[in-house]
C-alpha cells in the first residue's frame, strides 16, 4: 500500500495503462508538456513519447472526433476534456458518434474510448469550471458513465475504464484530487470489484443515502455525524452512473425502507430523479416514506461566492435524511 | 513541407485554376504538371471508367425508382457526380480508408459493397450495410461534416505505426461550414496527417446554393490551414483521377493533408423527398446537362478510336447485371427480428439494457400466447 493524492492516482492508473498497452493514447489541451492544468497526466509524455501522450489544439470536438478515427484503427483512446463546462462542443462526437457507432456499425466497430471530465465544484473557480453534465451522458444509450470518488478506486477503475470495449464518460472530483488514501499500486485487474457495481461505504440501518464522486465524503461526514445523534445512515457510493448497480441499492433499501440521492447536479431530469423513480418501481413495498433528492438547485452554477448556497453539503444532507426519516425538517411545515 | 518546397514543385494553392483534362465536349487538354499522374491510362483504362460510371448513374437510376415505388424509405441520389466519385475512389490503394458522407454510393461500389448492402440503410432495414475493415470504408455519415475528424484521427494513427496508407475524407459544400470540417483541417495540418479532404462541391446543400456557404472558392481555404487547395472540374473523371492521385501520394509520402474541391453539380434532388423546383431552375440543370461526366468521357472515347459499339454494350450489360442483382437483393432483404432492436449497443453486458430487453421480450411473448390460444 501506497499514500497518495487522489490526482497521483489517477497518473499511475494512466501510466500503468499506457505501459500495459501500446494501442493506450492519452489527448487533450495542455495534458503533455504541461502534464494537465491539475498535473494529472504529469510525467507521462516524458516516459511514453508525443505520440502517446499528444497535446492537442484546442478542440474539444476534434479531440473526441479524431479519437474516433483513432478507435477505428484500434487504439484506445483517453481524452482528456480540461473541465466540465468544456465538453459541449464535442457533444455532437459523443452522443451521435462515440456512443452510437457500435450500435451503428452492427457490432463491427467497437469504441473503447474513455473520455475524463474532471467534474464538480466546490473549488472557487470561474464559470464553465464547476459543473456537473453527468445527465447528459446518462441519458445516452450506448455510453458508460462512471464517477470515483477516492484514490484507491480512481486508480483501478481508470484502468477498468481504458480496459470497457464500450466507451465511458469518466468523472474525476476535481475537489478532491488533492485527498490522499492508501492505493494499492499492485493491483490486479481481474481480482477488482467491477466498476459497475456500487459500494456500501458506510453502514446503516435506519435511510439509505446514494450518492457518487466528491459528495461521498461528504456523505461519510453525514452518517457520521447522524450516528451521535443515533440516526444509522447506510452510504452508498454509486460509481457508475450507467448502468446504476440496482441490486446494492435494493438491496439496503428492502431494509432500511428509506432513500435519500444526493449529487451537486441539478434536480430536474438528474441521476437522483432515475434512482428514485426507479426504486420506488422495483421496492415500492418496502418504502416507508418517499424517496428524498438534495441537489444543487436547478440553476446556471454560480459565482465562486454563492456556491456554498448551491452544493448540497453535510447539513443539507442531514436535512434530506430527517425528511425520509419523517423528523423535523426544514419542509415539516410543506409536507404537514 | 515548406512554402518555397510548394512553390518549387508547383503546387502551392491554386484555387483560381480549374484542373480539367477533359473539357464539356471530351476534348483533351494538355497538362504538364497532372498528365503524368494518369499517363497508365489507357484506352482500356478509360473503357472502364466509363462502365464503371454508366452503372453506378443505373444503380442509383434503379434505386430512386425503388423509393418511388416504395421498396426504400429515402435515396440520395449521386447523378451528375460519377466522375467525381470513380475518379477519386479510383486513385485510391487497397489499405487506404474511406469516410464519406451519404451521398457516396460510388465510392461504395468501388469498395466492393454489394447494392443490397448499399440499400440496406434506405429500406431502413438496417443501422449500416457493411464490416468497414472488410471494406476499408467506414459506414457513412448522415452528421454534416463529422465524419472529417474520424478521416483525421484514422490517418494520424497510420502516421503513428508508421502505415503507408493514408485516408480519405468525402464531404460536400455545406459541410465546410460545420466546426468539425475546420477543426478536421487544423488538426491535419498541425499534425502533417497522411489525409485528402475531398469537398464535391456540387452546388447545393439541400436548397442553399454555395455561395451561402462561401464567399470565394472552397479550395482557398486550404491556404490559411497551411495545406495545398486545389479546384478541379469534378465532371472529368480522367482529372479527378490525376489530383486525388497527386494528393494521396504525397500523403502517403509524408508530406500531409490537401484540399480537393471537386466542382461538380447535384443533377437531381436533395433526396427522393427533396423538390429542387423550388429552388433552383431549369436553365440551371440544363447548363450542367451540357457538362454531363458521362457523355464527356464517352465523346473522348469515341475520339480516342475505342470501338463505341462494344463500349457501350458492354457498359449496358454491366449495368443490367447490377441493376437486377439491386431489385434481386432489395427484396431479399430480411425484415429486423423486432428483439435485434437492442442488439450491438454495447459491446460489453450492460444490466440496464439487459432487463429492458427481457422484459420488453414478455410484452412481445404475451402476444405470442394471445396468438396461440
Amino acid at each position: 500500500m501506497t499514500t497518495i493524492t487522489f490526482g497521483k492516482a489517477i497518473n499511475e492508473g494512466l501510466r500503468r495503462a499506457l505501459a500495459d498497452d501500446d494501442k493506450v493514447v492519452l489527448m487533450g489541451e495542455d495534458i503533455g508538456t504541461l502534464g494537465g492544468v491539475f498535473r494529472i497526466t504529469d510525467g507521462l509524455k516524458a516516459e511514453f513519447g508525443e505520440h502517446r501522450v499528444v497535446d492537442t489544439p484546442l478542440s474539444e470536438a476534434g479531440i473526441v472526433g479524431t479519437a474516433v478515427g483513432l478507435a477505428y484503427r484500434g487504439f484506445r483512446p483517453v481524452v482528456e476534456i480540461q473541465f466540465d463546462g468544456f465538453v459541449y462542443p464535442a457533444f455532437d462526437q459523443i452522443v451521435a458518434q462515440v456512443a452510437k457507432l457500435h450500435y451503428r456499425s452492427r457490432g463491427t466497430v467497437r469504441m473503447p474510448m474513455v473520455i475524463r471530465i474532471p467534474f464538480g465544484g466546490g473549488i472557487g473557480a470561474a464559470e464553465h469550471h464547476s459543473e456537473s453534465p453527468e445527465a447528459y451522458f446518462t441519458h445516452t444509450a450506448g455510453l458508460r458513465v462512471i464517477a470515483c470518488s477516492n484514490p484507491a478506486d480512481a486508480y483501478v477503475m481508470i484502468r477498468q475504464a481504458i480496459a470497457s470495449d464500450d466507451p465511458v464518460v469518466f468523472l474525476e472530483p476535481k475537489r478532491r484530487y488533492h485527498v490522499k488514501g492508501e492505493v494499492d499500486l499492485e493491483a490486479n485487474l481481474a481480482d477488482a470489484r467491477p466498476m459497475g457495481v456500487a459500494t456500501t461505504v458506510a453502514a446503516g440501518d435506519d435511510v439509505t443515502l446514494v450518492t457518487y464522486g466528491a459528495l461521498v465524503q461528504t456523505a461519510k461526514d453525514a452518517a457520521t455525524a447522524a450516528a451521535e445523534d443515533d440516526v444509522s445512515i447506510e452510504v452508498i457510493d454509486l460509481r457508475s452512473l450507467a448502468p446504476v448497480d440496482y441490486a446494492t441499492i435494493e438491496a439496503s433499501v428492502r431494509r432500511t425502507g428509506r432513500l435519500v440521492v444526493a449529487h451537486e447536479a441539478g434536480e430536474q431530469g438528474g441521476v437522483g430523479a432515475e434512482i428514485a423513480a426507479s426504486i420506488t418501481e422495483r421496492c415500492f413495498d418496502f418504502l416507508e416514506a418517499a424517496p428524498v433528492r438534495v441537489t444543487g438547485h436547478d440553476i446556471p452554477y454560480p459565482p465562486a461566492k454563492l456556491e456554498q448556497y448551491h452544493l448540497p453539503d453535510l447539513d443539507r444532507i442531514l436535512d434530506g435524511v430527517d425528511r425520509a426519516l419523517g423528523r423535523p425538517n426544514s419542509l415539516s411545515e410543506v409536507d404537514a | 513541407m515548406t512554402p518555397s518546397d510548394r512553390e518549387a514543385t508547383g503546387l502551392l494553392t491554386r484555387p483560381d485554376d480549374l484542373v480539367r483534362l477533359l473539357d464539356a465536349t471530351g476534348r483533351r487538354h494538355a497538362n504538364p504538371e497532372f498528365d503524368p499522374w494518369v499517363a497508365d491510362v489507357d484506352v482500356d483504362a478509360l473503357v472502364e471508367l466509363h462502365r464503371e460510371m454508366v452503372v453506378v448513374r443505373r444503380l442509383d437510376a434503379e434505386a430512386t425508382a425503388l423509393q418511388r415505388q416504395g421498396e426504400l424509405a429515402l435515396w440520395p441520389p449521386l447523378a451528375g457526380q460519377e466522375a467525381a466519385q470513380i475518379g477519386s475512389a479510383r486513385a485510391l490503394h487497397e489499405d487506404d480508408f474511406v469516410f464519406s458522407s451519404y451521398r457516396e454510393h460510388a465510392i461504395a461500389w468501388l469498395r466492393g459493397v454489394r447494392p443490397d448492402e448499399l440499400l440496406s440503410v434506405w429500406r431502413g432495414a438496417a443501422a449500416s450495410g457493411w464490416n468497414p475493415y472488410e471494406k476499408r470504408m467506414a459506414i457513412p455519415n448522415i452528421i454534416i461534416g463529422a465524419q472529417s475528424l474520424h478521416a483525421v484521427g484514422w490517418a494520424m494513427g497510420a502516421k503513428w505505426e508508421a502505415s503507408s496508407a493514408a485516408s480519405i475524407a468525402y464531404f460536400g459544400d455545406g459541410a465546410t461550414s460545420e466546426g468539425d470540417v475546420n477543426e478536421a483541417l487544423v488538426f491535419a495540418s498541425s499534425f502533417d496527417a497522411p489525409v485528402v479532404f475531398f469537398c464535391q462541391n456540387n452546388g447545393w446543400a439541400i436548397s442553399e446554393p454555395v455561395g451561402l456557404q462561401s464567399k470565394q472558392p472552397l479550395a482557398r481555404r486550404a491556404d490559411g490551414f497551411g495545406m495545398p487547395g486545389i479546384r478541379v472540374d469534378g465532371n472529368d473523371v480522367l482529372a479527378v483521377l490525376a489530383v486525388t492521385r497527386w494528393a494521396l501520394d504525397r500523403a502517403r509520402r509524408g508530406e500531409g493533408p490537401a484540399f480537393i474541391e471537386a466542382v461538380t453539380y447535384r443533377m437531381g434532388p436533395h433526396t427522393t423527398a427533396d423538390d429542387p423546383k423550388r429552388y433552383r431552375t431549369d436553365d440551371d440543370l440544363a447548363e450542367w446537362r451540357e457538362r454531363d461526366p458521362v457523355t464527356r468521357l464517352h465523346a473522348f472515347l469515341a475520339a480516342s478510336g475505342a470501338d463505341m459499339e462494344a463500349v457501350d454494350a458492354d457498359a449496358k450489360a454491366a449495368a443490367d447485371r447490377a441493376a437486377a442483382e439491386l431489385r434481386a437483393g432489395i427484396t431479399a432483404i430480411p425484415d429486423p427480428e423486432p428483439m435485434s432492436v437492442f442488439d450491438h449497443v454495447y459491446a460489453e453486458p450492460n444490466s440496464h439494457l439487459e432487463r429492458q430487453r427481457d422484459r420488453y421480450a414478455r410484452y412481445l411473448a404475451m402476444f405470442d400466447e394471445e396468438g396461440a390460444r
